[in-house]
Parts: structure tokens; C-alpha cells; sequence
């Protein structure tokens, strides 16, 4: 049965763009930015480099050296338009796709690439980046924002939590249950929704009969809806958000539409559910080309920059995979600890049964 | 000494904890203006404020996954799951997240979170507020699971429980919430992982924690005129499990039955059975047998004295593990 299509939808709803796919500037009454040429450059330069870590770990899980890779590939520019708005106070909560994010908050992308091989189940420090370890279950991770930026108004603290989240997530309970203790508690968060209209092979008329960011609306705070694909928009609209956060004014629904350009993970296969038509039609709306675009025809970066990042991102590319080769195997003893803080009778006697059984092999005396 | 019910000895803990550290925080359905259904947090939002004290939205994932935020900004919450039967919506925060996330950040991580359940039947309340759930949480690594019996002992867990930096799933007996006993409130109590004996005894080890501990001890005065010398542990934790304890009871006693309310089969006492069974094999003099709820649903509470494990079924169980 094919339910008709919802009073309102027909209406496009209005699309925060700051950068065409052609590369041109528009203006917004709104969320306009000044960006020098100098942040412009250093931008784009994030894109390629982001884009650049995520072929490599495609290709390493291709060469069997990851287990799974989630290709962030077109979503460059939400990611790295809203990790550059945060603030070093801020705290992000990303899912498991938020290369960019992690990006822009420092996180070396061999700690990224170390899970996806499997050495850990995540393993670097949240509290070192202000960048939360992935989360695999959909939409959790928005309850944890919301707690955290709880605590960030007890604490009286100038900042604000983020939390990204996908298309899909948005039917996750916990997510409907987020936006409502975000609104009733006025926390400050800023819940930023990457629509890349596919969850796996569902695409996103069957998670929902509303735009997206219309959600806000029914749960008591705005929600905005932008150029999930322009760099510079998703920056201003996300730093806007983030401000109003941190100074009292609550949460706010970004919804950032996209495109999920590559395969929901390494392990699908995309052309069983989405024709090829699709994926042509969103490249002409790349992230990357348009800053690029923008950059040449303003004069603000010529030839030899380009190259440069070229190579940079060759060379980053390659360190990458070095240093993920690299990525010694834990030893057996890996397995017991962190799971307590405090010391745990069964845990301990299970670690020293199990050396101790190891330690048999070792040696070959008989058991 | 003071005398203090259960449900009143938990308060007071809590009250020491928030007086200790200003960044525990207790958070629920009903906790702040009602003190809890059972009123268990009754007073703290009028003395810590409704920043400390927090009334949360109706939804259970929610508490927990909110708390979990919170521990991550340096808070120790402490949420109230109103009833055993409605802890189920928080299951996946408290599994997947709350237990795992220490582990995912390599130790980076702690989450001192504290949820607290009542739990148990026996007050004749319609379906899903009788339940026994323990058994899904000592499976679960990362968590720590405590069971408190009496009064005294409730006021010293509670407060161990929110200064450990692991999370923690403490069961509360909510028959018992109104049962009475002195407590000393200046007496640190036993280390949150160790076991009690509560009766000393040479026949038999009655294996229990929460509400069953009080039914057994009635058997174990019971057994007495049997002439058989019933002694009585309680866990108090189950998840570690203080088994230096148990085994040093049952190989002295040489018998062994296991008491809870939940159903039998996969339960807890499965866990103790065969742990029993393994380290005091060759002193073992009978099968450890085990009491507890059916392999049913909780009944209608018309028929829950016939589910609920009492003084009868468990001294029951005595003489058939005197029958070997």
C-alpha cells in the first residue's frame, strides 16, 4: 500500500544555501558568514583531506585490513561546516560515520581506522578531543548529549554539546525521547541530523511523512534545514545553533540534507536498492567542487594550492596506511581489562585462568 | 543506633551520599515533589533542589541514557526504575551503553551511575511490578549487580554504591521497604562485593539476597525443631559474586539450596548450582537444589503466594537435600 503523499509535502521546504553547486556566494538575511580567504582555503583543504582518509580506509577494508569501513563520502561538507563551528568547550557525539567531525577535533584517523580493524572498540579518549567515541546503536548517542549538556548547565560551563545522527535515527525512540528532555530541560544541544536519504537500503520516506527538521516544531524548538553539501552554510548554521545553545536559549534541530554518495558500510551493496540516475544527479552537488569552484573563480587559490593539498593528502593517505599496518594486535590479556574500574573478583580470576591455560602452550607442560 | 525501615535507611544513604559529594544526583519518575512512589527519595528535592533532585520525563531509555550523559560530565546520578517490570525500555542504555562504554574507551571512562529497582513481588499489585529481572543484568558484563536485605545494610550499600565509579544495578526488596531494624548510622558497613552470613549454621547453606533472605531465616528457625542447623548467606552482591564465602559454607555444611523468587530456570541460581557444584564437589552430600518462581509469567496477585518461594518450600527443599 502506498500511503498519499502528507498534506505539505508538496511545498519544498526552504534550504539554507550559502554556496551553489556551481560555486557562486549567496547571501542569507539570516546566516550570512564572512569567511577570509585564508578560512576558505583552510576548508576545503579539511574536505580533501577528510575525503582522502576515507577512500584509503575503503581500500584497506578492501585489501582485508579493516573489518568494516562507513564511508563518510559526500558528507564532507556537514561534517566539517559543523565540527569547525564547535568550540573547544564544546562536546560532539558523533555516530559511526563522523570521520569529518573527528577531523576537525584532532582525532588521529588511525584511533578511527583501529576500530574498524578491530584492535579496540574505540580507543581514544573522549575528554582529550571534547569528541565522544563512536556509537553503533542508532540514535543512542543523542541521549548522552542531551545528559552531558545537562551537566554543562549545572556546571554553569560556556558550551555546548552536539550530537550528529543520521536520517534513519530519527525513528529510533531514543531519539524522539532526546528531543524531549532536550526541550523541557532547555539544554543546550544541538542535535545536527546528516539526512543522506538512505538508511541502508530505506530511503527516507519510510522513516518519515515530514521534512525532517519540521520535527523540532511538535517538540517545542526550531529546527532549520540547510545545504547539507555546502560547506559554508552548514559553518554559519551550526555556529548560530551552537550560540544560541550556550547562551540559554535551548536546543535546535539542524537538518543537514545530504547524500550518502558511497555505500551505507563496506559490506552493502548500494545497486540493489537505488538506481545509478540518483548518485549522478548528487554529484553535480559535490561538497568539495564547489569550494574548489568558488576558490578559482575569486581568485583566492591558484593552481600550485591545489596541488599542494593534492599532495598532502597523497602523503596523509599513505601515513595513514602505514600506521594503520602498523596497528599492533592486543595481546589475549586485552580482553579483561577496562571492562570494571574497580577491581572484580571474576574478571581477575578469569584473566589469571586464561594466561595461566595460554602460558601452558608456552612452555608445553602438561596440564 | 537508630531504628529505620528499609525504604527510609535507603533515603538516608542518599542523603549522606548527596551531603558528600555534590555532584551525586538523583534523578526518576516522581522522585522530587512525591519522594517516589515508594518514597524512597522522600525529602531530598526539598533540601537539594531541583537540580540535584531531578523529575525526569516518563520514559525509562531516557533516564538512563540522560544519566549516562551526566556521569560523562563528572555527575554520579542515581535513577530510580519505578518498578522491576519497567526497567525493560532502559534495557539497551544500560546494556549496550552503560556496561560497554568503560571497555570502548580502553578506561578513559567511568560511569558511576547507580539504578536503583525495586523489585520482587508479595504486595499484591497488578502484572509487571513484581518481577525479579536480576538474572538479565548479571549476565551482562560492565555491570555490577547488589541486592540488599535489610536496613542496615541498605544504608551503607546504597552509599558504597554511589562513591564506586563502576556502574550499578541495585535491587531494593520492595516488600521489605517497610520492614524495621536498628541501624548505626556511623558503622561502615562490608565491602559492597563481600557476602554475609546472617545465621550460622553446620547441616545446610541457604543460598539467598534481597526478600528471600528474611524467608530464610524464618525456615532456617523453623528447620531448627527439625533439628537441622540451617546457615543462611546473603549475597548481597551478585555480579562479582563473593564465592569464598559460599564455598567455605558448603564445604563445611555439605548441602546447598538456593532461594529466589525468579523463575528457576535460567536464573541466578543456575549460576550458583553449578558454581557450587564445581568447587565443592567432593564435599557435596546431596545435589544443590534450587527454589524459586516457575517457568511462568508473574502471576495474577491472587495466586502469588503460590509462585512466591515461602518458609514451606524452602524447608521443602531442606529435607529433600537431606533425602540423598
Amino acid at each position: 500500500m502506498t500511503a498519499e503523499a502528507p498534506r505539505g509535502a508538496d511545498a519544498p521546504p526552504e534550504l539554507i544555501q550559502l554556496l551553489t553547486p556551481e560555486g557562486e556566494r549567496v547571501e542569507h538575511p539570516d546566516y550570512d558568514i564572512d569567511l577570509t580567504a585564508e578560512e576558505v582555503r583552510s576548508l576545503y583543504r579539511d574536505l580533501v583531506l577528510v575525503r582522502r582518509v576515507d577512500l584509503e580506509a575503503v581500500a584497506l577494508q578492501r585489501q582485508g585490513e579493516l573489518g568494516l569501513w562507513a564511508s563518510l563520502l559526500g558528507q564532507e561538507a556537514a561534517q566539517v561546516g559543523s565540527g569547525r563551528a564547535l568550540t573547544d568547550a564544546d562536546m560532539a557525539f558523533p555516530t559511526y560515520r563522523e570521520h569529518g567531525v573527528a577531523w576537525c577535533r584532532d582525532v588521529d584517523p588511525v584511533k578511527l581506522l583501529g576500530m574498524f580493524r578491530g584492535v579496540n572498540h574505540g580507543g581514544w579518549d573522549p575528554y582529550e578531543h571534547n569528541f565522544h567515541l563512536y556509537t553503533i546503536v542508532i540514535g543512542s548517542q543523542t541521549l548522552h548529549a542531551v545528559g552531558y549538556a545537562m551537566g554543562i548547565q549545572r556546571d554553569g560551563a560556556e558550551a555546548a554539546a552536539i550530537v550528529y545522527f543520521g536520517d534513519g535515527a530519527t525513528s529510533q525512540g531514543d531519539v524522539n525521547e532526546s528531543f524531549i528532555w532536550a526541550s523541557v530541560f532547555n539544554a543546550p544541544v544541538v542535535f545536527f541530523c546528516q539526512n543522506n536519504q538512505w538508511a541502508i537500503s530505506e530511503p527516507l520516506e519510510k522513516q518519515t511523512r515530514i521534512p525532517l527538521y519540521k520535527r523540532a516544531s511538535g517538540f517545542g524548538f526550531p529546527g532549520i534545514r540547510v545545504d547539507g553539501n555546502d560547506v559554508f552554510a552548514c559553518l554559519a548554521v551550526t555556529r548560530k545553533a551552537l550560540a544560541d545553545a550556550r547562551s540559554g536559549q535551548g536546543p535546535t534541530l539542524i537538518e543537514a540534507f545530504t547524500y550518502r554518495m558511497g555505500a551505507h558500510t563496506t559490506s552493502d551493496d548500494p545497486t540493489r536498492y537505488r538506481v545509478a540516475g540518483e548518485l549522478e544527479a548528487w554529484k553535480l552537488k559535490d561538497p568539495i567542487e564547489r569550494v574548489k569552484a568558488y576558490l578559482f573563480k575569486n581568485q583566492l587559490a591558484d593552481q600550485e594550492f591545489f596541488d599542494k593539498v593534492d599532495a598532502e593528502a597523497d602523503a596523509l593517505g599513505k601515513d595513514v596506511r602505514r600506521r594503520c599496518l602498523e596497528l599492533p594486535d592486543p595481546g589475549p590479556e586485552a580482553l579483561f581489562d577496562h571492562v570494571y574500574g574497580a577491581p572484580h573478583a571474576l574478571v581477575d580470576e578469569e584473566r589469571e585462568q586464561y594466561l595461566a591455560y595460554l602460558a601452558g602452550f608456552e612452555t608445553g607442560a602438561e596440564r | 543506633m537508630t531504628t529505620l525501615t528499609l525504604g527510609k535507611a535507603i533515603n538516608e544513604g542518599l542523603r549522606r551520599a548527596m551531603e558528600a559529594d555534590a555532584k551525586v544526583i538523583v534523578m526518576g519518575e516522581d522522585v522530587g515533589k512525591l519522594g517516589g512512589v515508594f518514597r524512597v527519595t522522600d525529602g531530598l528535592q526539598k533540601d537539594f533542589g531541583e537540580d540535584r533532585v531531578i523529575d525526569t520525563p516518563l520514559a525509562e531509555s531516557g533516564i538512563i541514557g540522560t544519566a549516562i550523559g551526566l556521569a560523562l560530565r563528572g555527575y554520579r546520578p542515581v535513577c530510580e526504575i519505578q518498578f522491576d517490570g519497567f526497567v525493560f525500555p532502559a534495557a539497551d542504555q544500560i546494556i549496550t551503553q552503560l556496561a560497554k562504554m568503560p571497555l570502548r574507551s580502553l578506561g578513559a571512562i567511568k560511569l558511576p551511575v547507580v539504578v536503583r529497582i525495586p523489585c520482587g513481588g508479595g504486595i499484591g499489585a497488578v502484572e509487571h511490578h513484581s518481577e525479579s529481572p536480576e538474572a538479565y543484568f548479571t549476565h551482562t558484563a560492565g555491570l555490577r549487580v547488589m541486592a540488599c536485605s535489610n536496613p542496615a545494610d541498605a544504608y551503607t550499600m546504597i552509599q558504597d554504591a554511589v562513591r564506586c565509579d563502576d556502574p550499578i544495578i541495585f535491587f531494593e526488596p520492595k516488600r521489605r521497604y517497610w520492614d524495621k531494624a536498628e541501624v548505626d548510622l556511623a558503622a561502615p558497613g562490608l565491602p559492597l562485593d563481600k557476602a554475609r552470613t546472617v545465621r550460622q549454621g553446620a547441616d545446610v547453606t541457604l543460598l539467598a539476597y534481597g526478600p528471600m533472605v528474611k524467608t530464610c531465616l524464618a525456615a532456617a528457625t523453623a528447620a531448627e525443631e527439625d533439628g537441622r542447623n540451617a546457615e543462611v548467606i546473603d549475597l548481597r552482591s551478585l555480579n562479582p559474586l563473593d564465592m569464598g564465602v559460599i564455598t567455605e559454607s558448603v564445604r563445611r555444611t555439605g548441602r546447598c539450596v538456593v532461594v529466589h523468587e525468579a523463575p528457576v530456570f535460567s536464573g541466578f541460581g543456575a549460576e550458583l548450582a553449578a558454581r557450587v557444584s564445581e568447587h565443592c564437589f567432593y564435599n557435596l552430600e546431596a545435589p544443590v537444589l534450587r527454589v524459586g518462581g516457575f517457568s511462568t509469567p508473574y502471576p495474577p496477585s491472587r495466586l502469588e503466594e503460590h509462585y512466591l518461594p515461602d518458609l514451606d518450600r524452602v524447608l521443602d527443599a531442606i529435607d529433600r537435600v537431606f533425602a540423598y
